[in-house]
Parts: C-alpha cells; structure tokens; sequence
C-alpha cells in the first residue's frame, strides 16, 4: 500500500506561525513577492566494501529560508533556529539583501503569475526506507556482496544504498500553504576483477538506476541478487575481451545508457535559464537558443521528448514547485523539433511564455531556488518493436548497456559517454564483448542519426541523484525514461588508444 | 542556541560508549551572483550541525543533525549508541588518537561571517556594470565569502578547533552574441584585495585577442596552462592517490605483481604536497568525519594532520593512509588527506613563458573533467572561455575550443616547463579553493575532438 501521510513529526514543526512571522516581515517592509519554506532533509548512506560493512552515514537537516523581491530586486536569507523571532529576523535580512543591491539592478524582478494553492503532496512509495531497521539494510548489502564474491570471477565489490527522505512547507505572500514530503532511493553494485601479473582492472556496475520510490525498490522491484550473480561472469567476459577498434558504428543503446545521453545532451540544453545566460559563469549556456525554437531539428522526426513533473516515481516529480506552481507535463521535442524549455517564474514572465511549468528547485534550505530539470523523457515508439528488433537492425555493431563516465562541453554539443557493457553484434545477433569503448558525438548530429527507437517492452525510467547547477552549487535528483535505440554511423574512441 | 563548546561537552557528559567523538561545525556564508552587468540571486545562509560518533567495542555509528536544541542531546547520543548494537564490527577500527592538549580558543564563540565582507566589493560592481556596459561586453559573475568553524572532542580528551573564511570572485566576459567569452577567477579572504577592475582589463584583454579566430583541428598540442588548469589536472591526480586501492591492485598507482608505485618517477618534475600550515590557503590540522572509506576512517578524527609530500621531483612519496590501513599493512605512516594541495614552482612567469613560445595553446581553464579509465588515469575534458594560440612568442587569435583526453599524470608528467607557483582558482574543481599551482608547458596534450561551444 502506498503511503499517503506527511510524518506527523514535520506537521508539528510551527510551519504556520513562523511562515506568518516571516510573511509579516516581508510585507511592512515592501516586498512585492515573498515566500518562506521550511526544509527537512534527512539521509543515509550505508556501504559494504566485500564482506565488510565500511560506512554508514545518517544525517538530517533541518531550516528554513525568505525570499523576497523588494525594490526590484532578489534578496535571500536562510536560518536555523525555528523560532519567530529567528524567523523575522531572518526576514529582515532577506530585505536588507534586496534592498543593498537594488541599485545594482537594471532588470526589476517580474514573475508569471500562479494561483495560490493549500495543498499536501506526498510522492508514491510504499516502505519508508527510515522505517526499515538499519540491521536489515546492512545485511542486504553484506549479502549482495557474499553472492557476488563466491563466483570466484571477481576480487573486489562495493555495494551501497543512498536513501533520502525530503518534506518542504511552502508559503507565499501570494497565500499559498503547500506541504510535500518524498522518498527517493538508489542502490548499486560493483565487482572489480584484478590481474595482478599485469596491473590490469576492469570494474562492472549493476547499472540500477535510482527511483522516487521507498525501500521496495530493493525488495520488490530492482533484482539486485540477479546483478550479483551475473556481473561476475559478464566483468570476467569483457575482461577477456578485445578492445576495441575505433571507427564509424551502428549502436543500439540500451536506456540504461540512454538516459545519461538524455540528460546531459537534451535535459540542460533546454533549461532557458542557460539559454538565457544565467548559467553563462559556471555550468554554461546552451546552443539551443531561443531563435531556433519551433525550427531546430534537434533530432529525427520519431524523437518526441517530455518534460514533466508528473511521472510515477519520478526523482523530479513533485506536487508543486519551489515556487508554488503547480507539476505539469509538456512538450521539449516534437516530432524531432525543438518546440519547449524548462521554466521558472522569472523567466517565464521575461520571455513571454505565460504561465511557469514548474521547474524550480532548491535542494536544501539555505539555497536559492534556481530552474532546475524535470523528469525529461524520451518517449517509446509506438510499433512493439523490441529489443532484439533493434539489434537484428545492425549487421556490424554495437549493444551499449549500463552508464558510467561522462562529459559535455559548455554550450551542451560536443560530449563523450562510456558505459559498463560493450556487446559486439554481427548479422544482428550479440557475439560477444569489446572493452575500452567510448562513444562521441555533437548533440544534433548525434539524435538525428537515431533511426529508430524500441517499443514500451524496452522502456526504463533511469535518473541521477547529483545533477549539478548553480552557484552556490546546488545538486538535485532527476529522471530520464526512455526505450532502447538505434543510431547510425556513431564515432567510437578506443580509450586505451587515448591519451597515449 | 547554546554555545558548541558546551553542546559537545553535555554529549560527552550523556555518552555511555566506550569511546565517543563529537564534531561540531558553523558554517556561515554570503554570496553576490549576477549576469548580464545586473544581479540575479544573492543571499546568505547560516547552518550549524552536530554529529556524534559512538564506539562500542570495534563498532561504530554516527548521527548528524542540523537542529540540535539541548532537550534533544540526549536522544542523539543514545540513537548513536543504540545504531552501534546491530552492527558489525568496523573493520577500520582502531583506539582513538589521544589528547594533545586544549587549543587556546576552545571556548570562544565560533566566528560569524561578516555580513558585510562583500560591502567593498558593491561599488566595485557598479563600476564593473558601466564599464562593460559601455564597451559592449557582458559579464557573468559569482562572489561568494564563507567562514567555517569546526570543534572536536573526544572522549579520551582530544580537543581541536579550527577556523576558516575563504571567497573567491570569478568572472566570465562575453561578446552580445556569445561568440568570444574569457573567465578570470580569484580566491580571497576578505575581498580587500579584490580589485575589479584589474580582472576585468584581463578579461578585455583576452576577449581583444578573441577578435581574430583561428580553427584548428583536433590532434596533440603543446599547450601552455594558466595555473587554472594546472591545479585541476594536480587535483585530479590527487583524488586517485588512495593507498588502499593501490594496495589492492586498483589504481593507476598500483605496481603490476603487487604493491604501489610509490618511488616510481611518474611526474616528470613536479612536486606536490599538502600542507595544513600553507599560508592563505591553511587547511583543517586535524582529521574530522563522519564517514570511513578508503581514505579515511572515523576513528582518526582529531589526528593531527602534517605536511605531507606526495610527490617529490616527479617519484611517488606517498599515498592518502588513514592508520587503519597503515597498520593492517604495516611499517608504513599514516597520511591522512589534507584539503589543501601545493604544486610548487619557481619558473617564470605566464608573459615570460608566452614569450619563449614558437607554438602552442594557451588554456585559461578546463571544464567537466571525469575519469574514463582508473587503470591508466584517463580523464576527458574540455578548454573553455579561452584558448589561444601563441605563435613566436605573441598570441594570434582565439581558438576553437577542444574535447581532450589524458591522464593528469602523463600530462603532468610531460610538463616541460614550470613556472611561478600562486594562488589558483581550479575552474572544474570549483570548491577546492585551497590550491597553489604554476602555469605549465606540456609537450603533448591530447586534443580529441573540436568543441564549437563559445
């Protein structure tokens, strides 16, 4: 059963009177927007490094922080004492911030318009991973470890379990009351294989990907067990493996690959906030600029990409935003066209889009909330096609499965991805492995090679925990569905090749 | 609240482990952001946070909070303790280090962080905004002041304390259409030695050079490295110095048959080292966690940290070893991490150096390094906001930027000149503000592909 209730313990906190308290502030001393949200965050990370228990960490935070916009401008303040008086005082510095760089700005601070909502959200899941006793979580990390180090294959493995539970209070000047709570999880497994003799080491990952679920997904939904059973097998394979030869390829990445490609290449090159600049000192623009909206052929004419907030067990999927909007879907990518962006208030009311589509995010109380990504997501064919379809599509190629390494350039073009399995396909029928393969690409050239995409049977929800933005940096937690696909003619590096 | 001194002396008090280490921290920040000549978000944050780590027998567990009023101490230490009953035993443990004395101001307040440190850097601002406005140029910046207190006690009677504040300003220039852009970047204490102005001739300066562009095709280059750049490719070898994983044969520092490759020469020239002590970039001379891994271990909280030399004219000299893994491999020392880095160097400066170019590529800074191979070190990356090419000793125009991949030991390693070692701001290890780094010659670096990114 999914549960459906904030904990008690947070509806405790004084969320109404030190809300009050701080709006109060905010309006005797002229702010013409302000909110105040109340944060607590609580962790744990648990790691078992071979059939010893390394680490278990728990933390929790707890604060609050005011937003206002006086004179025209930002001002941002964040606490810790959850008294009213700590509270109002905050506020007051919040103001004095707007009010100190005021003169500074030469673009008042407009915002779309919203409804005020009163409302609670809680995201699916069904066990509170908190809930479940610590003794447990280590022993199913012990024992993943046990199952995978008796095949002998593998020397080394490191198994963990990051576990979050985040519950905000969102008030505004505007009048809105919105209480949140969600459960994210992520777990992974990974084998080592050593060949002493020569210094030689290859590493293999369960390639799990985190889920805006509770601690089910390790029971119920991720086979984990099935991961350490077959990794030993597939690390000594690809050990044995050729590397392999560089050079133009046909792959079918699987969306354990894919979703990275996603994220990097698609989820920030339409964040408007990039496109606008806003990123320009640190994670960097965007060549999707807003001259090629409604004209970019991003990608092939089958490439349809979402932005949402909605999606079951989606890590960005939210009842609301860090700005009181309310969760929407709509379209990024339309029949290979670039037709959306990523929106907060400020930004949505500068370029004229009308309304947000909920895209703030702060990840802890003492930040600012800044356009963070959606779900962003690339939608399944609607033929049935399969996995195995997709293969018997190459004659000569490859099978990409599982992420690793990645990078991408500053304007979200030129980027690079390994992975965890290279399978070698000839006559569309998987032959084997190949190791030290990296995939390189532009992003338009790259998405517009993609000849076809796999039906709802090759479908998967990935995502990260740690996508990185802003400055002060702030992380969030992300999901990327998408099927298997195939791309054509593709550049492959042998990156025992590079560097030499 | 009340004062962490007495919040972690009542954990004690409340502490029925055998052992127990508390760890206080205040962290207190500001920080100014703007974009296009106007700010965008600014503000300022002040977070404290407790954590207790409980030791019974060899077991271990800890508990962090950030909200910590004295009626809910007690519940923290037996949440800790009742955490250590179900586990196993640590397999780092070891006896806590013992007590060296209390620091003079264990019990003074932790400091604030001044509110108004940026105070002089708001004129300087405006400025900045007319004078790019009225050469058409448009500026993107982040200024940011933090000041950290961290207290630490055990129960054996460590007592440390450690104060920091550090900032950094770092600006990127662009042309209105994007196409040229240029960064400059500055870590400092108190921002009275930041002078805007200054950075932002530099930042004409290089977008000036930007005026003639250059396409030149991917392929190995020599390549002349702001500091910048230096202290990231120095921090990207220093995250694979973990001598547990060289011991365990899954390192670039592991030797073939077994062992490290500490005494190896796999530096060319340089030196690295770390150092607490390090003027203007002085780091915590303790150790201070929650989390036991590879290169760390709870149970070395409050371990005094030294000056540690990694590597000594291009030979390995040591690797990061907390004492856990010193002693289960024995007749070594224990070198803790230390969160500062040195790549020292007495060569000349960046204009002298361009000076004896016949020709190469002057890189101001990397962006989005990750690994590609532990075996062999090889990281990707890019240049970003600034690569130039240097021809008979004058720069000719900007350059496309590049994809590359290497190894920072083999590009370090092929450094065939060194120069003045200063502060540096590593632009993709942005938060490791406590580096010094020379600009360098490297004979060949690995230019993978072209970036159009501008």
């Amino acid at each position: 059963m999914p549960n459906t209730r904030v904990a008690p313990d947070f509806l405790a906190l004084p969320l109404d009177r030190l809300a009050d308290a701080a709006l109060t502030v905010a309006r005797t001393r002229g702010a013409t927007y302000a909110d105040f949200r109340i944060e607590r965050l609580r962790s744990q990370t648990i790691v078992a490094r071979d059939r010893e228990l390394q680490t278990s960490v728990d933390g929790e935070s707890v604060g609050f922080s005011v937003r206002v916009v006086c004179k025209g401008a930002w001002g941002f303040a964040a606490g810790i004492d959850l008294t009213t008086d700590a509270v109002a005082s905050v506020a007051r510095r919040a103001v004095e911030v707007a009010e100190s760089l005021a003169p500074l700005n030469t673009e008042p601070v407009t915002l779309a318009d919203e409804p005020a909502y009163t409302d609670t959200y809680v995201s699916r899941y069904e066990i509170d991973p908190f809930a479940v006793a610590e003794d447990e979580k280590i022993n199913f990390l012990l024992s993943l470890n046990d199952r995978a180090l008796a095949s002998k294959r593998i020397d080394r493995v490191t198994s963990y379990v990051m576990l979050v539970r985040e519950q905000k209070f969102f008030a505004s000047l505007a009048g809105s009351r919105i209480t949140q709570q969600r459960v994210r999880v992520k777990g992974d497994l990974e084998a080592v294989r050593i060949d002493k003799s020569t210094g030689a080491f290859e590493t293999m990952g369960s390639a799990a990907p985190p889920a805006g679920r509770g601690w089910e997904y390790f029971t119920k939904v991720h086979d984990f067990s099935k991961d350490a059973d077959d990794i030993p097998a597939l690390l000594e394979e690809k050990m044995a493996s050729p590397s392999v030869t560089p050079g133009r390829y046909d792959v079918v990445i699987d969306p354990t690959n894919l979703w990275l490609t996603i994220h990097e290449s698609i989820g920030h090159s339409t964040e408007l906030d990039r496109v606008l600049g806003y990123e320009a000192n640190y994670a960097g623009t965007s060549f999707a600029t807003l001259d090629k909206l409604n004209t970019l052929q991003f990608g092939a004419p089958m490439m349809h990409v979402t932005g949402d907030r909605q999606i079951e067990h989606g890590l960005s999927t939210v009842g609301y935003d860090d700005e009181g909007v309310a969760a929407q879907t709509w379209d990024i990518i339309r029949d290979g066209v670039l037709v959306g962006y990523q929106l907060d208030r400020q930004m949505a009311h500068k370029q004229g889009f009308g309304r947000s589509n909920g895209c703030a995010f702060a990840d802890q109380s003492g930040r600012v909330p800044l356009q963070r990504m959606p779900n962003v997501s690339l939608s399944a064919g609607t033929k049935p096609i399969t996995l195995d379809d997709l293969l018997a599509g190459m004659d000569e190629g490859l099978y990409i499965v599982g992420d690793k390494s990645w990078s991408i350039d500053m304007q979200r073009d030129n980027f690079q991805f390994t992975g965890q399995k290279f399978f070698q396909v000839r006559g569309g029928k998987i032959v084997g492995q190949v190791k030290d393969v990296a995939y390189q690409s532009r992003t338009t050239d790259f998405w517009n090679a993609m000849e076809a995409v796999g039906g709802p049977s090759t479908y998967l929800l990935g995502g990260a925990f740690n996508c990185g933005k802003g400055q002060p940096g702030q992380i969030a937690p992300v999901t990327h569905g998408c099927p298997a696909a195939l791309f054509r003619r593709i550049n492959i590096l042998n990156t025992a090749q590079e560097g030499q | 609240m009340i004062a962490l001194h007495d919040t972690i002396e009542r954990v004690l008090r409340l502490s029925k482990a055998d052992a127990c280490t508390v760890i206080a921290r205040r962290v207190a920040g500001v920080n100014i952001r703007w974009a296009h000549n106007t700010v965008t978000t600014n503000g300022d944050a002040d977070e404290a946070q407790l954590s207790i780590v409980s030791i019974i027998g060899r077991r271990v567990a800890s508990v962090t909070r950030t909200h910590f009023p004295p009626e809910q101490l007690e519940d923290m230490v037996r949440e800790s303790e009742a955490a250590c009953a179900k586990r196993p035993d640590a397999p780092d443990y070891m006896p806590l280090p013992d007590a060296a004395g209390d620091p003079a101001d264990w019990g003074a307040p932790p400091a604030d962080a001044d509110i108004h440190v940026l105070d002089p850097l708001v004129p300087q601002l405006r400025t900045l905004y007319d004078q790019a406005r009225s050469a058409g140029i448009a500026t993107f910046g982040y200024a940011e002041s933090q000041t950290t207190t961290t207290l630490l006690a055990t129960s054996t009677g460590v007592r440390r304390r450690h104060t920091e504040r550090i900032g950094k300003v770092d600006i990127t220039a662009k042309t209105p259409d994007f196409a040229r852009s240029s960064w400059v970047g500055q870590v400092t204490h108190d921002f009275l030695d930041v002078d805007l102005g200054v950075l932002f001739d530099t930042l004409q300066q290089r977008l000036a050079w930007s005026a003639q562009r250059i396409d030149l095709p991917a392929g190995p280059y020599e390549v002349l490295l702001e500091p910048s750049c230096a202290a990231d490719l120095a921090i990207a070898a220093y995250w694979f110095m973990t001598r547990r994983d060289a011991d365990e044969g899954r390192s670039p520092f592991s030797r073939p048959g077994g062992g490290t490759r500490i005494g190896d020469r796999l530096f060319g020239d340089i030196t690295m080292y770390s150092d607490p002590a390090e003027p203007a970039i002085e780091a915590a001379p303790f150790c201070h966690g929650v989390d036991s891994g590879g290169a760390s271990s709870v149970f070395d909280n409050g371990l005094a940290i030294a000056r540690t030399e990694w590597v000594r004219d291009g030979i390995l000299q040591d690797l990061i070893t907390p004492r856990y893994w010193a002693a289960k491999i024995g007749s070594v020392v224990p070198a803790p991490y230390v969160n500062n880095l040195i790549v020292p160097g007495e060569g000349p400066s960046m204009p002298e150096m361009m000076a004896q170019t016949d020709r190469a590529l002057l890189i101001t800074c990397f962006w989005y390094i990750r690994t590609v191979d532990p075996q062999t070190a090889l990281v990707t990356g890019l240049t970003r906001d600034g690569v130039f090419l240097v021809e008979r000793g004058e720069v000719k125009g900007a350059v496309n930027n590049f994809r590359w991949n290497m190894s920072p030991i083999a590009a370090l390693a092929q450094a065939t000149q060194i120069g003045r070692s200063g502060m540096a701001v590593p632009r993709e290890h942005d938060e490791f503000l406590r580096a010094k780094a020379p600009a360098l010659r490297i004979a060949r670096f690995n230019m993978s592909s072209v970036s159009e990114a501008s």
